[in-house]
């Protein structure tokens, strides 16, 4: 008998972003997988945690405009290891985020809630 | 085995109450409501239906309590559950089970009452931790994030997503069932709130209240009953994610491959089918999917819909009933595409019946351009 984990694939995530290190993981042909899993997807082979250079650029923007409070960016990340993840991108006007442009990853920390991954715009725009 | 081309037909539609319905009407009163009326269309008893089929956000177990409500106990049940494309795979897996003699008259039956109860209270989404803090606003982010990504790549404009909510609200000021009544402009489409850009609230499917049924049987059977017959000519389905963080390309829909599977069992091309109902829950998704089912070229979408080309009068019949955008959507919509299709191949919808129509696509979309089911219909004299 295995025995049990002894941390999810989304703590495992979390823990690393509690270090300010956005992880993902690669299958046994290299093959860079994100959200984390147990078992690879396509082959159901094993996975190892990689950490990201942090660097990728915007696939797709919208604006998102509730019902109460402001407007605010959702994105999808094309980051430069090969995965695709939704964030934001903040210190700019949401609707200032430009699909093509460059991106770095910073953690974003609260008391009452798990850390998570946004990103500012780098570079010249 | 796999599904033989016309083999069985949708014999009976209808819808149930639309719109908002009288309070305290549950989505299985819709559902029992649309069967019944459904049977009176062919001429069929409830005790003639021994395959239930059914697919509800507000009943976890719909075929279950579908049956105990009815007092009938079904031979074969399946509530399978992709979203609004479940009632197209519902009618394969009832041509199925009609084939391998598990049951010989099915209905399809769908009920919602999302704008009397709440859209919160009775579509729920899966929290999903890398998706969720980030404050989405699904379903319509997803497909704004798509139709950004389709103006980059292809140059479609505001204007050409905006020209099929005023063609999907011409259809419907021809039909009488339609939620929305007055003229709708590109202007007013572009002008209206902002719901997640590019898309306003005019890009956008009702929210509304409602259901429906189709009965299905054999093809033999069809052929003695009240109404000419509408034969499943081809059938096609495929999944390709659940998130939209995780579909490979937000510009092309697994439409592609759902519509090539029926399109390959109908032996028909896209240049062969007379009438189109796609499931418009964002103008976006109608542009996908004409792109996608072979009705134009990829990134072509926009071009192909300008100047009314889709609208009443337009070279190609889209969405006649007026669609998710202008007639009802009361959450998962896909039954309605079959009543529609079903209706135009029958030459029973007056105003809005589309010329010399013998064959149809209805292709339904589920979650987040996630599932997608493709079924060509034809008359008799297609087969």
């Amino acid at each position: 008998m295995e025995a049990n984990s002894e941390m999810s694939p989304l703590a495992t995530f979390r823990q690393y972003l509690s270090q300010g290190r956005l992880a993902y993981q690669r299958d046994r042909d290299g093959r860079a997988v994100f959200y984390p899993r147990v078992v690879a997807p396509g082959s159901g082979g094993a996975l190892s945690w990689e950490i990201s250079k942090g660097y990728g650029h915007v696939y797709s923007t919208t604006t998102v405009f509730p019902r109460e409070g402001a407007p605010y960016n959702v994105s999808l990340i094309d980051l430069d290891e090969g995965f695709r993840l939704m964030s934001r991108v903040e210190g700019l006007n949401p609707d200032a985020v430009r699909i093509g442009m460059r991106v770095r990853m910073r953690v974003l920390e609260s008391e009452d809630a798990p850390p998570y991954p946004v990103f500012d715009p780098v570079g010249p725009q | 085995m796999m599904l033989t081309r016309g083999a069985a037909a949708i014999v009976g539609v209808a819808e149930s109450d639309l719109g908002a319905v009288a309070s305290g009407l549950s989505p299985l009163d819709l559902m029992a409501q649309g069967i019944s009326r459904a049977l009176d269309d062919c001429g069929l008893q409830l005790s003639d239906v021994d395959g239930l089929f059914a697919a509800a956000t507000q009943s976890r177990m719909a075929t279950t309590a579908l049956a105990e409500y009815l007092g009938i106990q079904p031979k074969y049940h399946d509530c399978t559950y992709m979203g609004g494309s479940s009632f197209m795979t519902l009618a394969m897996h009832a041509q199925a089970a009609i084939e391998a003699g598990l049951c010989e008259v099915a209905v399809v039956a769908y009920g919602s009452t999302q704008r009397t109860a709440g859209r919160q209270n009775v579509a729920p989404h899966d929290f999903n931790p890398y998706e969720t803090p980030f404050r989405p606003l699904l379903p319509v982010g997803a497909y704004s994030l798509a139709a950004a990504r389709h103006m980059h790549e292809f140059g479609t404009t505001r204007e050409q997503l905006a020209e099929i909510a005023v063609a999907a609200r011409g259809w419907a000021l021809l039909n009488p069932a339609a939620w929305e009544k007055k003229p709708l402009s590109i202007a007013d489409v572009i002008g209206s709130k902002m719901v997640s850009s590019p898309l306003t609230v005019r890009d956008c499917c009702l929210v509304t209240d409602g259901g429906g049924a189709i009965v299905l049987t054999s093809a033999e059977r069809a052929k003695q009953l009240r109404k000419p017959p509408v034969f499943i000519l081809g059938a096609g389905e495929t999944l390709s994610h659940l998130t939209v963080s995780n579909m490979a390309n937000l510009t092309v829909t697994g439409a592609s491959r759902s519509g090539e599977l029926a399109y390959r069992m109908a032996g028909l091309q896209p240049a062969d089918i007379d009438v189109v109902e796609v499931y418009d829950a964002f103008t976006i998704s109608t542009l996908l999917f004409l792109e996608d089912l072979g009705f134009c070229p990829k990134g072509e979408g926009g071009r192909f819909v300008l100047d009314g080309a889709i609208a009443p009068g337009g070279k190609l019949p889209v969405n006649t009933n007026g669609g998710g955008l202008s007639y009802c959507h009361p959450g998962m919509y896909g039954i309605f595409l079959l009543i529609e299709a079903a209706r135009q191949l029958r030459g029973e919808c007056g105003a809005r019946q589309a010329k010399d129509c013998q064959t149809a696509i209805a292709h339904g979309n589920g979650g987040v351009m996630s599932t997608q089911s493709t079924l060509v219909l034809g008359t008799e004299a297609t087969l």
